[in-house]
């Protein structure tokens, strides 16, 4: 990858374009070294016999996830899904296509565990794990961001994601692993997030933001931190707390918590949502993690366990939590903590829920009301996160996932457009920066990933003036916040939907209490007579000097 | 491992040993940065130094534009004048100058 790279103007259509070899060749991210390797359990550097580790723990995986196995089987080389890949579509090198990508970890196992690669690897093309393919593997598994819009149109059904991340997980355990990633993943597991905010300035900062709403809006809202008894743990990703425009969505939580009355509160223990443990591929590191929420949800004996606007947090959270931590059901018999949880949560809300489906259900019930006109300078379009769009559901009912962010959207606003029909849902282009790849390390790749989501949202810009941009991932609205302006749009119009909630909806003015209003009618009755008697004897004056 | 008047930095010239802060480490990372550093600069360098010192992390953004805005003129207290000083984010920039750790996570 060059230094200085150009950004070509949007094309009018996403065009399948034609290949560059080695375009987006480079060393990759930059790596971890043993201060970040070491408290994830990975060796701190590349280890001697490498080569041997990586083709064992290869084995190992086939065998601990089935699924690998089927999916590194299964391909047929059919080539649906090679202009799928935003990076792809965005890079022009081949090494980018899905199938090819996948490639550099396929034939590797089929030269150590497939019969016709052991003895006729030139036939099958099956290739040698030496240092070359290592460097592709660390620079090309780093430009995938695990999406799986590709999967979509796999006939297969190949998620080329556990693919990406089987990849990184080898590389993690022979001692080449990313900076960005794990560097993050050690404050999440000891501190309780990616940022490393202790608690005094977690606290600080959450002080800090009631006394501005409270300046702005006149109503106290509140940001309860480890509120032992609350109903609700909330588990948003740190980015709310830290970064714009992710802390003018995370006051919108916290308005509909106050207008709903509900009593919630947030953990200084467990204060991440993300959990980058699904990046690298380590079920351990996720697991670890995700443990840090469950010790959150029985130490402060909370009934309901929500997440905040975050794409993979949601997937961790909706598909794995069951399993990892006893959140949902599905605890592993003998997991005592697990089981302990699942008693302790109230009965209708078993699983973790999202904070789209908690305002959207006060919505439906009416409990919330808008001034949608609030927001009436805005055209807002809304982009699907990957991993919401493809990993997960909400509301319970099919394509909730879709359904509902739309809904609530529409609720507060009365201008919205969806973008073309390819460029969303199920078939929703990545945002160019997930996955771990949203470092500033990675730029070209970002902005060269970015590039079909990009087109999609300029159509719109031309046909609708759209002029906002809805997406409910931290990673996303970061990632657009730096490219948008690359493709000459406004940084500043990407924003949470908890924003436009934030901006539309109604508070209750603070009420005085009985005593204060009694006193108040009082008053102004009092004053009433008063102005009345004084009336009437300015008349009897008047009608005396009439008589006079 | 680069270094800036004999001070090391990592790869992305955050300085490895945050006690290795002087002054001049500042202005030569700015001049590095085509930046000049004004009396502007040096409040939200000193700014961020006196909070990382209190909480031993950056501030966030908002308290960050806030406190600016509080001390030096309401005009001031936005995310937009921050990055007028700091082009490439007051969060990574402005911490790297003040010889803060770079902010990590979704950011």
């Amino acid at each position: 990858m060059a230094d200085d790279f150009v950004i070509e103007p949007l094309p009018t259509y996403l065009e399948i374009p034609a290949v560059k070899a080695d375009a987006m060749r480079g060393a990759g991210p930059f790596k971890s070294n043993a201060e970040f390797q070491n408290p994830l359990g990975f060796p701190g550097e590349k280890v001697d016999n490498w080569q041997q580790v990586a083709i064992d723990k290869m084995g190992e995986l086939k065998s601990k996830y089935r699924s690998v196995q089927v999916f590194l089987d299964a391909c047929v080389k059919c080539g649906a899904c090679t202009d799928k890949c935003h990076y792809f579509l965005g890079s022009s090198d081949p090494k980018n296509m899905p199938v090819a990508r996948q490639d550099l970890f396929r034939s590797v196992y089929r030269r150590h565990f497939t019969f016709a690669g052991k003895y006729f690897p030139k036939l099958v093309g099956a290739k040698e794990l030496d240092d070359e393919m290592l460097d592709d593997w660390y620079n090309y598994f780093h430009q995938c961001s695990q999406c799986r819009r590709c999967s979509v149109f796999c006939p297969y059904g190949i998620d080329t994601a556990e693919i990406s991340m089987a990849a990184r997980e080898v590389m993690d355990s022979v001692g080449v692993g990313q900076k960005y990633c794990n560097q993050i993943l050690g404050k999440a597991i000891t501190i309780g997030n990616n940022l490393g905010l202790p608690e005094p300035a977690l606290r600080d900062t959450l002080l800090d933001l009631e006394e501005e709403i409270e300046e702005e809006t006149g109503v106290a809202v509140k940001y309860p931190l480890d509120v032992k008894g609350a109903e609700i743990l909330l588990i948003t990703p740190s980015a709310d707390f830290f970064a714009e425009p992710h802390i003018d969505g995370f006051i919108g939580y916290g308005k509909v918590f106050h207008q709903d009355g509900v009593s919630w509160t947030m953990s200084s223990y467990a204060s991440e949502g993300a959990n980058f443990g699904m990046f690298i591929g380590s079920y351990d590191v996720m697991r670890k993690a995700a443990l840090r929420i469950r010790k959150a949800a029985l130490d402060l004996e909370v009934s309901r366990v929500m997440v905040g606007e975050c794409g993979h947090a949601w997937r961790v959270a909706y598909s794995f939590w069951n399993t990892l931590t006893g959140v949902g059901a599905g605890a592993v018999a003998n997991d005592e903590f697990a089981l302990k949880l699942q008693n302790q949560l109230d009965s209708r809300y078993p699983q973790p829920q999202h904070i789209i489906e908690y305002t959207h259900n006060l919505i439906q019930q009416g409990r919330i009301q808008f001034d949608k006109s609030a927001n009436d300078e805005r055209v807002v379009t809304f982009h699907d996160s990957c991993n919401v769009a493809r990993a997960s559901n909400m509301g319970g009912i099919p394509n909730g996932q879709f359904i509902l962010p739309r809904e609530v959207i529409k609720a507060v606003c009365n201008n919205y457009v969806d973008m073309q029909r390819e460029s969303i849902m199920e078939s929703t282009f990545c945002c160019g920066g997930g996955g771990g790849l949203l470092t500033d390390d990675l730029m070209e790749v970002r902005i060269k990933g970015a590039m079909p989501r990009m087109q999609a949202l300029k159509a719109v810009e031309k046909s609708d003036a759209v002029n906002t941009l809805v997406a409910i991932c931290a990673i996303c609205k970061s990632q657009f916040s730096k490219v948008l302006p690359k493709f000459d749009f406004d940084p500043y119009m990407i924003v949470s939907a908890h924003q436009l909630v934030s901006e539309a909806i109604i508070m209750d003015k603070p009420q005085t209490d009985e005593t204060e209003i009694k006193t108040e009618i009082e008053t102004e009755i009092k004053t009433e007579i008063e102005t009345e008697i004084e009336t009437e004897i300015n008349d009897k004056t008047d009608e005396t000097v009439k008589i006079d | 491992m680069a270094d800036i008047l004999g001070a090391n930095v990592d790869e992305e010239g955050f300085l490895v040993d945050l006690s290795d802060w002087t002054k001049e480490i500042a202005v030569e990372m700015a001049k590095h940065d085509d930046i000049e550093l004004s009396d502007e600069h040096w409040d939200v360098i000193n700014f961020l130094r006196g909070y990382f010192e209190e909480y031993q992390i950056a501030p966030a953004v908002r308290v960050l534009t806030k406190a600016i805005g509080k001390q030096f003129g309401k005009e001031k207290g936005n995310s937009k004048y921050l990055y007028s000083l700091f082009p490439y984010g007051p969060g990574k920039q402005g911490c790297r100058f003040a010889g803060l750790p770079k902010p990590t996570g979704c950011i």
